[in-house]
């Protein structure tokens, strides 16, 4: 699509200053950026830079120590915002007891289903069809990931928090990977995706937020 | 694009915990095992006199309980919180204390409801008399919710933290020791003939008011523990 018409589209998410300190020992920022619908923005930086804690204050779980987040045009709060995020962390969220398909049924439950998918056919759509019945406990981490990634199809919501959304997955996934989120893109949704720069999203030339170590801290969740 | 409703979620919920339980089942039979093991062991330390264990056995079976309920507490959300399903139920549109009243509530149907059941055969192994069995399982009726949701702000708090074992245990005794006061006091008075109503109505009013307190509480306490 070409650039100006992303910079119409309504602003679904804008960091002002944003910055978090842990222990007084500053993480990330500040950070001042704007996400609109359709695009997918990919937040690059080195292990221990701040990349998961950013995505973790976006999606509310963490409240950031300067700056605001504005969702839609108004301060986030975690009641506004949880309708509206779809968060992938390192933490699958699964339970292994579960079959996978049972997995996505209790995220139907919580989070509702997008208009035209079902458990079934978002595991389809990450290409685990035969897998609905198998414990999750029995799947590769490879597997394990798409599973997750199905849960993050289903939720309907508009914006994607994606931590390393590429690691495990093989190239198929990859590509997969890829796919979910150029039609997310196409259907107005936009995404946040952290990256050390191994794999990427790579078609569309996506904008990059870089993300620096600060000096003196260390790896962190 | 459909958002499920509230009413949805917590079934959802419910049917997930209990499927759960029901797949780790060998794991749900320990509070069992280990309130049984407790009451039958008290005999063989005490001896055989029923006039003995008959003073003894509703606090017995009243602290066999407690214990067995602490055992079980810790597990409470600590799986969730390893697999980053608590962050899910966080990050859900519904209120998260009313999810957080559903897992207590499967928690509690699924380790304290059967030994409730059992509580009967229990005080049987320690000669409890007739008249004091049903006070006894009314007040374990009462005292084993208000016992998990106040368990259940302390794990929240201590979810968190790496080998909390220790300080969970050091945080909820002193508001079980209440509870333990007023459930076994009831049976204590009732053995002697005295009026019961009492202590079995602090009970109640201690449970209606965690029931609306406790989830809140623990919602609060589970968020301060994921940031």
């Amino acid at each position: 699509m070409p650039p100006r018409a992303v910079h119409d589209r309504p602003i679904l998410l804008e960091a002002n200053g944003l910055a978090f300190l842990r222990n007084d020992e500053p993480i990330f920022g500040p950070l001042d950026f704007a996400l609109r619908a359709g695009e997918i923005v990919l937040i690059e930086g080195d292990n221990g830079a701040g990349k998961t804690t950013l995505l973790r204050v976006l999606s509310g779980l963490l409240a950031p120590s300067a700056g605001e987040i504005r969702l839609d045009g108004e301060p986030l709060t975690l009641a506004r915002l949880s309708p509206q995020v779809a968060l992938l962390g390192h933490l699958s969220g699964l339970k292994l007891e579960l079959t996978a398909l049972e997995n996505l049924r209790f995220a139907a439950g919580l989070l509702g289903v997008r208009a035209g998918l079902s458990p079934a056919s978002a595991l389809a759509a990450v290409g685990l069809d035969g897998y609905a019945e198998v414990a999750v406990r029995q799947l590769s981490a490879g597997q394990k990931k798409r599973v997750a990634l199905a849960r993050v199809l289903l939720a309907p919501v508009g914006l994607w928090l994606l931590d390393e959304p590429y690691a495990n997955l093989d190239r198929d996934g990859i590509e997969l990977v890829n796919r979910l989120l150029e039609r997310h893109a196409h259907g107005g949704g936009a995404a946040l995706i952290t990256s050390h720069g191994a794999y990427a999203y790579t078609s569309g030339a996506p904008r990059r937020i870089p993300l620096r170590a600060e000096a003196g801290t260390e790896v962190r969740r | 694009m459909t958002a499920g409703t509230t009413a949805a979620a917590c079934s959802a919920l419910v049917r997930r915990d209990l499927t759960l339980v029901w797949r780790r089942r060998g794991d749900a039979l320990n509070p069992i095992l280990f309130a049984s093991i407790v009451v039958a062991l008290f005999p063989l330390a005490l001896g055989p006199e029923s006039e003995n264990l008959r003073r003894i056995a509703a606090g017995v079976v009243f602290v066999a309980v407690l214990l067995a309920g602490l055992l079980a507490l810790d597990a409470l959300f600590r799986g969730d919180y390893e697999d980053g399903s608590l962050e899910q139920l966080v990050l859900s549109p519904h209120p998260l204390s009313l999810l957080l009243a559903c897992k207590i509530a499967v928690h509690w149907l699924t380790t304290a409801l059967p030994l409730i059941v059992l509580s009967p055969l229990l005080g049987e192994l320690l000669h409890l008399p007739d008249a004091v069995r049903p006070v006894l399982v009314a007040a374990l009726l009462l005292a084993t919710p208000l016992l998990s949701l106040i368990g259940a702000v302390c794990v929240a708090l201590t979810v968190g933290m790496h080998r909390s074992g220790m300080l969970l245990a050091l945080l909820v005794l002193p508001l079980y020791v209440p509870v333990l006061i007023f459930g076994a006091g009831a049976c204590n008075a009732a053995q002697a003939a005295l009026p019961y109503a009492a202590p079995l109505l602090w009970l109640g009013a201690g449970l209606v008011l965690a029931l609306v307190l406790a989830p809140l509480a623990c919602a609060a306490a589970l968020r301060i523990s994921l940031s």
